[in-house]
């Protein structure tokens, strides 16, 4: 059975957990102490992603890591349809919004666990940072909702909306609110809808 | 925001954290009742500073302690911390923005297990909280919830079925609470569960949730992850609670969650004329106001 090695507070995590959900792969989970006990920085951990993050995933023989890499994994391994991971057109665009997510997005991330955990670390810098992530984001949305698209990219869900939603819908922990994101908003209404969607503590119930 | 004159804040035990948390040799910054602080974790001794001024320290239960003030008691009693098969797990300091009594105040209310913690600690259909007994207890001037009872579909890392869990509340302290509930697999026995409140501004609270529990099999990462999860769940309420203080005024607040212990804690911390993270009252005389 493939395994996650997890924190349940981690949103990269999370990203992992929902598609597995969306899916519906049944998989099992290693529990990581990541807070407080930094079990992640240990050489048992450091021995399955000598980056010392989290996510890491097993399966067939396969131990990956990095949120994204495992998303395309998945959507490539277990989704007959292709939606997930369109190979036409599409590719190129959910790959830049799929490397957004790791990428600048992150910053949400890192002031998330300046503000709720402790971290060292410039908060106001690094929020600043992701404000100007997402107001690139809501800006893209209210482009697409235009057009009367609801996702990140063509006309269903890939997993790029995946990888995007979980820092979105996290932000209150590092101090942002959602106020200034309409479009945003109502692109994770949408997200929410999704047979099989799973939260996680902190994401919001409501919208 | 500078340190607070609140005396009956000032005269109280508050963690820092836990032990391991301030490495030997680094100095470690701090912050409580709106005062910075410095901890120094020297080979055996813990400094902790404030203003130029070495604060008193107390090292219990794998904790450090400090105060401001005099407190009018020692640290409070925790038999369960010598039990030799107990496991010891720190979940870590998590911030959550709203006064720390509001902290307290959730974790002693059964009634929102089922909507907060949905298939976990409650489920919505089992949302009724049957009747329990609560009172203060003078000798130690501790607050006591007994005699609860809960439906919990999930109520520990090591659950496989659903159980009625069995609640004890002790309050030992206006920012100090614990729980005893029904560990699943010592039904015997009480596992102990306790938020020591750090608080930090009056609207902004460090929260160590640390536990003593009956597990065999349960890695240490699995009780963390659990106990994280139940109160991550509650800090996302409680950040979006209104108003972030607690009021204290009568009809301030109805007093829909308002249940036996939150009425008592509220009460026995108006006898306190605790203020510290109440909200300003407008229904006092003058010469009541500790000041003006
Ligand atoms: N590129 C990685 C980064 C994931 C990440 O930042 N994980 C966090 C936990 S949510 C982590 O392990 N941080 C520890 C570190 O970076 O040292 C991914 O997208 O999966
Ligand atoms: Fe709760």
């Amino acid at each position: 059975m493939p395994k996650l090695y997890d924190y349940v507070l981690s949103g990269s995590c999370y990203k992992v957990r929902l598609l597995l959900s969306l899916l519906g792969i049944a998989y099992e989970t290693q529990a990581v102490d990541f807070f407080p006990g930094r079990e992640h920085k240990r050489p048992e951990f450091l021995a399955l992603n000598p980056l010392g993050q989290l996510p890491v995933f097993e399966d067939a023989g396969l131990v990956l890591r990095d949120a994204q890499a495992i998303l395309c994994h998945l959507a490539n391994t277990y989704d007959a349809s292709g939606q997930w991971l369109p190979r036409d057109v599409r590719f190129g665009s959910v790959m830049m919004w799929l490397s957004f997510a790791g990428g600048e997005l992150m910053a949400i991330s890192g002031a998330r666990m300046i503000a709720m955990l402790n971290y060292a670390g410039d908060l106001a810098a690094l929020q600043a940072k992701a404000r100007a992530a997402l107001r690139l984001l809501d800006d893209h949305l209210a482009d697409r909702a235009q057009a009367g698209g609801l996702w990140l990219v063509g006309a269903t869900p890939t997993i790029a909306d995946i990888a995007m939603f979980p820092y979105v819908a996290l932000s209150h922990d590092a101090g942002i609110g959602h106020e200034d994101y309409p479009a945003i908003n109502l692109w994770q209404r949408q997200v929410r809808k999704l047979p099989g969607f799973v939260g996680m503590p902190g994401v919001p119930d409501y919208f | 925001m500078s340190l607070t004159d609140d005396r009956a804040a000032l005269d109280q035990w508050y963690t820092l954290g836990a032990l391991q948390d301030f490495p030997a040799g680094a100095e470690v910054p701090s912050r409580l009742l709106g005062e910075d602080l410095t901890v120094r974790r020297l080979t055996d001794d813990v400094e902790v500073r404030a203003a130029g001024r070495a604060l008193p320290v107390r090292t219990d239960y794998g904790h450090l302690w400090t105060s401001f003030g005099t407190p009018e008691r020692d640290l409070f009693e925790l038999p369960e911390s010598r039990e030799p098969d107990r496991r010891w797990i720190h979940c870590g300091p998590v911030r959550v923005r709203a006064s720390g009594l509001r902290l307290v105040e959730n974790f002693l209310d059964l009634a929102h297990f089922p909507y907060v913690h949905t298939d976990i600690l409650g489920s919505e259909a089992h949302p009724e909280v049957a009747r329990y007994e609560v009172e203060q207890r003078r000798d130690v001037d501790e607050l006591w919830a007994t005699k609860c009872e809960f439906y919990q579909p999930k109520a520990a890392a090591a659950s496989d079925e659903g159980q009625i869990s069995k609640y004890m509340y002790r309050v030992v302290s206006p920012f100090n609470v614990m729980l005893y509930k029904t560990p699943p697999t010592a039904p015997d026995r009480w596992d102990v569960i306790a938020l020591f409140v750090q608080p930090a501004d009056e609207a902004v609270s460090v929260a160590h949730a640390f536990m003593l529990v009956i597990d065999l099999t349960s890695t240490d990462a699995e009780l963390s992850a659990f106990q994280q999860m139940i109160f991550v769940q509650d800090k996302i309420v409680l950040e979006n609670q209104r108003p972030s203080l607690l009021p204290l005024q009568p009809g301030r607040e109805t007093p829909t969650r308002a249940d036996l212990s939150s009425v008592l804690y509220r009460r026995w911390l108006k006898e306190k004329q605790l203020r510290f993270g109440t909200e300003p009252r407008t229904d006092l005389q003058s010469t009541d106001l500790p000041h003006a």
